[in-house]
């Protein structure tokens, strides 16, 4: 004989508080009402970002409420120099009887701005975890097929220091400048976007250090803390590790991302992953350095540039504030051009140390060089003076 | 991956870390703590090898609930009390989320620890995953409840609405003023590390009970991210610790935030959970019980207690006070009284009680019904227009309360209103420790040391000033909790769905003007005012008038 035990449970029943059950007003307004889709009708993306990071001067009707200590709240407009159209006009007064109405949704250019790449959380996660997947596969394959016998000694130094020392690089801009930017700037488009190139960058960190790990147990040679006395100490890489530093250490946000990714990038970060690892492996019997290196290229030139290019057209093509942001865009190129030139420079040893020698320095960087200045005229910004040093 | 090689990967990330040769970082934000004796606590670490694929396992299993609810015709059995009430705190959350995120690099700076900057930039991804994933939840709701009225509006009502701005605190005091107070102290060992319980786990289990079982999948998803938060927070608090200077501001910083998630958190979930349900087994916990639990227990016995020992100075007396709000004081039922108060001014529909739910009230809350009971029998009789106005503008023995201007939670245990001139304009606060967080806690100084960083409290925060002497029509016209047809209001004091029975502008037209309490107060003279003091604190329970005599 069974007996059951009587539980105590919530009984559920029917309610019909389906959609399309009654009709009455607002019956089927099934879509968010309080912003202007950039298309036609709004995306998926749009739904779960646009608004989320409110803004006094179209809602918001009791302003910032919590503030510093110089009582600035919320995300102040002035934390980059660059403006979009209705920066100027003020914060809507509020005083007894004022009502609530801000200027009409967007008040701002600054919430025009979609990421193309329409990240959020189900996008971001799967993406990132085919990367890792993948990785984790090309490692256990070469692994399993000995691919890593076929290295000759200098390749395998080279991958020790050379390729190890730019986990550093990933690393200190995706906490220092990315995860730092998601604070500051003026829309929740903006931010999303900015946190999710800063988890490319560390994630890429993680994984040259795990690769690094993984050649320390499949190579007896190979020494697994020698990227760090590389980085802190190897003159090739000063200059690097100088530029890098001097990144994280500026304070207005958008002139942060447009360094980082439409100057330090090109100029450096292709230069050293495209125009030297990618290049110099095969012949020095790699195939596995190519695709951990490769899926961080990825990262950068098909989502990271993308969000970043349509982030700064938007802005040069500002309808108040066009000339405005060109003068200082093209400010921050010469000086940030000239900076990650001189660095990129000292990197050049690097090019004759495998036995099996990747193309010129001067033509990877007259490549780097070329694409960069393509870059800048689809921003319609000009080439500085300083690129033909 | 082998445990083994889990601890190899953890041990290598950590050669990531490194201090700059060159050039500094940027100072963005400022911090009255020193960290000069700290030893550095290793927080829980993340490889993101296993994160992603192990977030995006969970996203799999959110995402097929999702389908699945849809399928089923979850909608069919989901109690529409209940949802409604979710209009107000899926407009709210998200911004939390995302603030949270937003947080974590104040921290970056003013702590010194490059081991745990890594698991805050990992916190901060969560939180743009928490953020966006609520957002997804309420977008599935908007598609396919009976009435997307208030979820179609939502970002927009909560920022205008003042419900929206007592929210709004729980996700600006993590991302301004002094660093650790802010995204340390208030976040994560208050926020975090206290309530996330109630909200994300005594919340879901509420809605299943109310036929909603997608909201349990999100916010668990939700809740299983927390330990990694609260790890980071308890690492930074040890670090804190070290420094003997530390101890005043730790002392102040637990006993405001506290007392403000205590304020604004059990406002909230207090009412969804009693309010907003249709359970009444005798069984299920009351509000009052599970926080006896997780609260209580969990976090003050458990967690704070034996932070004791390290020199943590511990708030006993306002966690009792909580206690004794909820308890005695019945903070829960005046907060839910004060919403039916208001409806007409936010934007979802507040269902009255039954003799069911009063039956209930009364088992868990003895002496409930003489209380309040007949209000809610007066908001029952007044719910559908039929010639009277609503409830608030009728004669039900119910005081309008003064708003605090701290927590912004209205005054509605009476006997604890008090009064400051601040800046030549009169204050009023829900309790002593609200006047304390604004005259003494958010000041440059703190009993007498300076304290430069400290952040301030800021903006309009009487809602009610911004629209002194208004017709309400114009209000709610002003705010847009209005419907597609241009007049019938998004609220509504019952469920009835039928055009006849629901109001509309031309009802608002004809109500008297709103008048806000603080204006009011301030025009009267210092005679005035004590004596309007004097008679507010003799009034409530239920908002109650004082009685004629004293
Ligand atoms: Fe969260
Ligand atoms: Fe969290
Ligand atoms: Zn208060």
């Amino acid at each position: 004989m069974t007996s059951t035990i009587e539980r105590n449970l919530p009984h559920p029943h029917f309610t019909d508080a389906e959609a399309g059950a009654k009709e009455f007003p607002d019956a089927h307004a099934r879509t968010f009402n309080y912003f202007v889709p950039a298309k036609r009708r709004p995306t998926h993306y749009e739904d779960v970002t646009v608004e989320v990071q409110p803004d006094p001067r179209h809602y918001l009707s009791q302003g910032w409420l919590y503030g510093f200590s110089d009582g600035r709240g919320g995300y102040p407009l002035e934390w980059t120099a660059l403006k979009a159209w209705g920066s100027d006009r003020p914060v809507p007064e509020r005083y007894p009887g004022s009502g609530g109405r801000g200027y009409d949704w967007p008040a701002l250019g600054w919430h025009e701005f979609r990421d193309p790449n329409e990240e959020w959380e189900l996008t971001l996660y799967r993406y990132n975890s085919n990367v890792v997947r993948q990785i984790n596969a090309n490692i256990d394959t070469a692994r399993e097929s000995k691919a890593f016998e076929q290295w000759n000694r200098n390749w395998v130094h080279f991958v020790e220091r050379h390729v190890g020392a730019w986990m550093h690089v990933e690393q200190g801009l995706g906490l220092y400048l990315f995860a730092n930017a998601n604070r500051r700037a003026p829309t929740n488009m903006h931010n999303n976007a900015i946190s999710v190139n800063s988890m490319h960058r560390i994630r890429f960190a993680q994984d040259l250090a795990l690769y690094n790990l993984s050649l320390t147990d499949e190579i007896e040679a190979f020494d697994g803390t020698a990227h760090i006395a590389t980085w802190n100490s190897d003159p090739a890489w000063q200059g690097v590790r100088m530029v890098a530093e001097q990144l994280t250490g500026i304070d207005d946000w958008c002139e942060a991302i447009f360094a980082a990714n439409v100057v330090f990038e090109p100029l450096i970060g292709e230069l050293f992953r495209s125009h030297l690892v990618q290049q110099a492996a095969p012949g020095n019997g790699d195939f596995v350095t190519p695709t951990v290196v490769g899926a961080g290229e990825y990262d950068y030139a098909s989502r990271d540039l993308r969000y970043t290019r349509a982030m700064f057209e938007l802005l040069v093509r500002d309808r108040e504030f066009s000339d405005h942001n060109k003068t200082l865009l093209n400010q921050w190129t010469a000086t940030w051009t000239g900076r990650c030139l001189a660095a990129a420079r000292t990197l050049q040893p690097l090019w004759s140390q495998p036995d099996w020698k990747p193309p010129r320095f001067e033509d990877g960087l007259d490549l780097c060089k070329n694409r960069f200045s393509a870059l800048l005229a689809d921003l319609e910004l000009t080439t500085p003076k300083e690129l033909k040093q | 991956m082998s445990r083994q090689s889990v601890a190899k990967a953890h041990e290598k990330i950590q050669e990531l870390a490194w201090a700059p040769l060159y050039h500094e970082p940027v100072s963005q934000y400022g911090t009255d703590y020193t960290f000069s004796k700290a030893n550095k606590k290793d927080p829980l670490k993340q490889v993101l090898r296993s994160y992603f694929p192990m977030q995006e396992e969970k996203d799999n299993r959110v995402y097929g609930a999702s389908d699945g609810a849809i399928r089923g015709n979850m909608f069919r059995q989901v109690e529409e009390r209940w949802l409604e009430w979710q209009k107000l705190f899926l407009s709210i959350i998200p911004l939390p989320e995302i603030s949270a995120a937003r947080a974590m690099p104040l921290l970056f700076r003013t702590v010194p620890n490059a081991e745990l900057h890594n698991g805050q930039a990992i916190q901060m991804i969560d939180e743009v995953r928490h953020s966006t994933i609520q957002q997804n939840l309420k977008r599935l709701y908007m598609q396919n409840y009976i009435d997307p009225a208030g979820f179609n509006s939502s970002l927009r009502n909560f920022q205008n609405d003042y419900c929206g701005t007592i929210g709004r605190q729980f996700a600006e005091g993590f991302i301004t003023g002094d660093a650790i107070t802010a995204a340390s102290i208030y976040l994560t060992i208050v926020a975090e590390t206290a309530f996330t319980n109630t909200l994300f786990v005594a919340m879901p289990a509420e809605a299943a009970a109310n036929g909603d079982y997608l909201l349990p999948t999100v916010f668990h998803s939700v809740q299983s991210d927390e330990s990694r938060h609260i790890s980071n927070g308890y690492a930074t608090l040890l670090m804190a610790l070290a420094d003997e200077g530390n101890h005043q501001l730790l002392e102040r910083d637990l006993r405001y935030a506290w007392w403000n998630n205590h304020r604004v958190v059990d406002a909230a979930i207090g009412t969804f959970i009693e309010y907003g349900t249709k359970d009444r087994r005798k069984e299920r916990e009351s509000y009052a019980e599970m926080w006896r639990r997780w609260i209580y227990d969990d976090y003050y016995r458990s967690y704070l207690v034996p932070l004791e020992k390290y020199g943590l100075v511990i708030p006993h007396d306002l966690i009792e006070e909580a206690w004794n709000q909820i308890w005695n004081k019945g903070y829960v039922h005046e907060v839910a009284q004060f919403f039916c108060t208001g409806w007409l001014a936010n934007y979802w529909r507040m269902d009255g009680m039954t003799d069911k739910d009063f039956e209930w009230f009364e088992y868990k809350y003895p002496g409930w019904y003489d209380k309040y009971g007949a209000w809610w029998e007066n908001y029952n009789r007044l719910s559908m227009p039929n010639g009277h106005n609503p409830i608030v503008f009728e004669d039900v023995n119910y005081q309008y309360p003064q708003r605090c201007w701290t927590c912004m939670v209205p005054c509605l245990v009476r006997e604890d209103m008090v009064m400051a001139e601040v800046d030549g304009h009169w204050r009023t606060y829900c309790h002593e420790a609200c006047r304390w967080t604004d005259v003494e806690a958010f000041r440059p100084t703190f009993q007498g040391r300076e304290t430069p960083n400290m952040g301030q409290l800021i903006g309009k925060r009487e809602w009610e000033t911004l629209y002194h002497g208004w017709n309400w029509a114009d209000v709610i016209s002003d705010m847009g909790f209005v419907r597609d047809d241009g007049k019938t209001m998004t609220a509504q004091p019952h469920l009835d769905l039928d055009p006849k029975k629901m109001w509309t502008l031309d009802h608002l037209r004809r109500c008297p003007p709103l008048q806000s309490p603080n204006v009011l107060l301030n025009e009267m003279s210092d005679d005035e005012r004590q004596a309007f003091h004097a008679a507010y604190v003799r009034g409530g329970p239920a908002g109650r008038y004082a009685p004629a005599s004293a």
